[in-house]
């Protein structure tokens, strides 16, 4: 195939270079298993202690506060599950309606299992109302789970204006931080979280390793059982080069973080802005709230968004109908529909996000693409025999 | 023309999956697509034992049309069709058997999911033309510049059966590339062009029902849609109208069908004719199955552009039939055309449909209509 442009970083991103490297070099040379007590042992358990250190520093807590898992979802389950199963009593949760399906399914478990669950809603702009929050607050409300940044919009809620309310409340707050690790800062003591999931394939770390961040004093039932790894929360041997990655993903995010989100909000908005000059009946869904640098949604009237991705990839260009979890569902995406979109404008949409490797003049490529790719859709009227 | 894009509809099977082969053989641009039609989870119990490999829509075969694609280097995406599937396939489906016509689901399929919105997506993402399987051709008259649609050569695969209801523009848009070749012939050609699935096996049953119970799949549908469940049960009674037993829903029966009537007779005796209104099931012997004339609703021409005077044709009156003489001429009625077998004809059965045929020409077809009655709204 000729030329391709990634456009779909929300799904997932390459391996930095930085990150290959030192997972390479962990893969040779410590195959130690952390947990022996040999120098095999002891040399992996220092590179899994120094990536603790690393993802610790971008989340502005100690390294004993991190938790490696298996990736966001385990991460999310292991926060949601851990804190509220086995309580006794009334239990309540609080979340909202646009939370990816690694949080929304695991209260619609915990609803099945006696929990009460507040869904808040969004308004159009895609961010939840503080205000909203603090209603729903009840004696016995057990936890808040927000999420800090949107995958799909990439609207950042206000964590900052929650997790106070839930100080003040006494209540556990937990956000799935996976959208927004590594494009937006995030101070888990100024933000008031008790925990925060992350996962390394978001930062340009490998797939298949995530970590969860837990407040001192705070604690969590291990929700698989094993060993005492990860001091007896997540039990089952260290993945220590995909722990390794993370460690070195984490690292490199802290020290781009301010320069490639100017960067890449300034791709964004030119991608944004582009469209919606120049392509008639486009429109940018929750476009002016604040967001994550690297993402926008776009909806083009009278385009069916599952055919405008297949044919934009057949000339090279990788962009999203939705959350790539949903892909080949038949329900229009959530989140666009809780902003309030109809069921078809909701699947008239694609979801565009940049990356490192994104420059300029890919963005301009993928307008000009875009424009005469969404002309010609609206173009096709029903076929005529072609007799041709 | 040649640089032209192809779609080529693949269900995993050998059949799709070898004309995808081909094509990219001949150095022609290929993309393929995979309809998601149903949701083989939704009905668990329906899945026989070993799981549902080989009909469509199971993940397996998901699973195998994207590494057949993959193994021939084309690009590969799943299409969701299931709420149009269910809408113009399923649903009426599951009427049909209620009003106690007996459905050909995939010819509805045809009519309705594969040549209409799939062809239509193949526009979209930049492709006039659409590629399948079937073992029918395509030839365009000349004389009249009308698009012809041919039985397949191997005749004992021949889908045209299924194929009747294509309109000019669907078949202006399609290939048929296996329409020349023996099925024979296809396997050998998957297996030089290592098409992984090249000695798979074959889906005998309707791609929703894997297990082929569709009076399960009928009351299934049914609860799972809150559809008010009028009472199906009824009686099954002779030609007089005396009742002979009971029966369990109307749906449950198909005209022809001998086996399962409840009745402890010593003849044979064959369901002749259902009576939803009454929730009757009409039985009797082997005779009274024997019918000459019959009415078809909404027909489609393929060799014409409509029927003004009567013509002769073969007609064939479901999939396992061989076609028989008959004339096909107007009907009194706008909608409707009148059959007439040279010879009886045992079974001719509501829902089913009628194919007309000159040699491997197909003229057009229809739906069998109830008798006497007007009132079928199929879809």
């Amino acid at each position: 195939m000729a030329e391709r442009y990634y456009f779909d970083h929300n799904a997932t991103t390459p391996v930095a270079d930085e990150v290959f490297a030192a997972m390479v070099a962990c893969l040779r040379e410590t195959f130690g298993n952390a947990s022996s007590i040999h120098g095999f042992g002891q040399d992996a358990r220092a590179l899994v202690e120094k990536a603790r250190a690393q993802v610790g520093a971008l989340l502005g807590c100690s390294a004993n506060d991190i938790v490696f898992t298996s990736g966001g979802t385990e991460s999310d389950n292991l926060a949601i599950l851990g804190s509220l199963r086995g309580k006794s009593g009334a239990r309540h949760l609080i979340t909202t309606t646009i939370e990816h399906p690694a949080v929304l399914n695991v209260a619609q478990q915990l609803e099945r299992e006696g929990v009460d669950v507040t869904w808040l809603a969004v308004g159009a702009d895609g961010v939840v109302s503080p205000d909203d929050v603090r209603g729903a607050l009840r004696p016995e409300t057990l936890m808040i789970s927000i999420m800090a940044a949107n995958n799909e919009l990439g609207t950042l809620q206000p964590i900052d204006a929650i997790g106070a309310i839930a100080r003040e409340a006494g209540v556990l707050f937990h956000t799935d931080g996976v959208q927004a690790a590594g494009k937006i800062p995030l101070d888990v003591e100024a933000l008031g979280l008790d925990f925060l999931a992350l996962s390394a394939h978001k930062l340009y770390g490998p797939k298949g390793v995530g970590a969860l961040y837990i407040r001192k004093g705070r604690d969590v039932e291990p929700i698989q059982y094993g060993g005492t790894h990860e001091r007896r929360r997540r039990p089952g041997t260290e993945n220590v080069p995909g722990i390794v990655g993370l460690g070195a993903a984490a690292k490199l995010a802290l020290g781009t973080l301010p320069e490639e989100s100017a960067r890449l909000s300034g791709l964004r908005d030119r991608l944004q802005q582009g469209a919606l000059e120049r392509i008639p009946g486009c429109w940018a869904n929750a476009g002016g709230s604040p967001r994550t640098p690297n993402t926008a949604n776009l909806g083009f009237e009278g385009v069916e968004g599952e055919a405008l991705v297949i044919a934009l990839d057949l000339k090279g260009f990788a962009v999203s109908s939705g959350a790539a979890c949903s892909s080949g569902a038949i329900e229009p995406s959530h989140v666009l529909t809780a902003i309030g979109l109809s069921r078809e404008r909701a699947k008239s949409c694609l979801r565009f996000s940049l990356g490192k490797k994104t420059t300029a003049e890919q963005v301009d490529r993928l307008l000009e693409t875009l424009a005469a790719v969404v002309e010609r859709l609206r173009k096709l009227a029903p076929a005529t025999p072609s007799h041709a | 023309m040649h640089d032209d894009l192809i779609a080529v509809a693949m269900s995993g099977g050998v059949d799709s999956s070898a004309v995808a082969a081909m094509l990219h053989a001949e150095g022609r641009p290929v993309v393929g697509m995979t309809m998601q039609l149903w949701n083989q989870r939704r009905m668990p119990e329906l899945i026989p034992e070993g799981g549902a490999t080989g009909r469509c829509c199971s993940l397996d075969d998901v699973y195998d049309a994207r590494a057949v694609a993959a193994a021939i280097g084309i690009p590969f995406y799943v299409v969701n069709f299931e709420e149009q599937f269910e809408r113009d396939v399923v649903r009426p489906f599951v009427e049909d058997y209620v009003a106690g016509r007996t459905p050909i689901p995939c010819t509805l399929c045809n009519n309705s999911v594969k040549f209409e919105p799939f062809l239509e997506m193949a526009r979209q993402v930049g492709s006039e033309t659409v590629a399948t399987g079937h073992y029918a051709r395509i030839e365009r008259d000349e004389r009249t510049g009308r698009w012809l649609l041919l039985r397949g050569v191997d005749h004992s695969r021949d889908q045209s059966y299924f194929l009747w209801g294509l309109t000019q523009r669907q078949l202006s848009h399609s290939l048929f590339p296996l329409g020349g070749l023996q099925k024979s012939e296809v396997r050998a050609i998957a297996r030089r062009l290592n098409v992984p699935v090249a000695d798979k096996g074959e889906s005998r049953e309707i791609c929703f029902v894997p297990n082929g119970d569709y009076g399960r799949f009928v009351e299934r549908y049914l609860e799972e849609n809150r559809i008010d469940r009028r009472d199906l049960a009824g009686e099954v009674v002779d030609e007089r109208g005396r009742a002979l037993a009971e029966h369990q829903g109307v749906h449950r029966f198909t005209v022809g069908q001998r086996k399962g009537l409840g009745v402890a007779v010593g003849s044979p005796l064959y369901v002749t004719e259902i009576l939803p209104a009454e929730r009757k099931v009409v039985v009797g012997p082997r005779e009274a199955l024997e019918r000459k004339r019959f009415l078809v609703e909404r027909p489609n021409w393929i060799a014409f552009e409509a029927l003004t005077e009567p013509v002769r044709v073969e007609a064939k009156i479901r999939h396992q039939f061989r076609p028989a003489p008959a004339e096909v001429r107007p009907g009194a009625e706008p909608g409707f055309c009148e059959v007439e077998f040279d010879q009886p004809q045992l079974a001719i059965t509501p829902g089913q449909a009628a194919v007309f045929y000159q040699e491997e020409l197909v003229v057009g077809g229809a739906w069998i209509a109830a008798p006497g009655g007007h009132q079928s709204q199929v879809g």
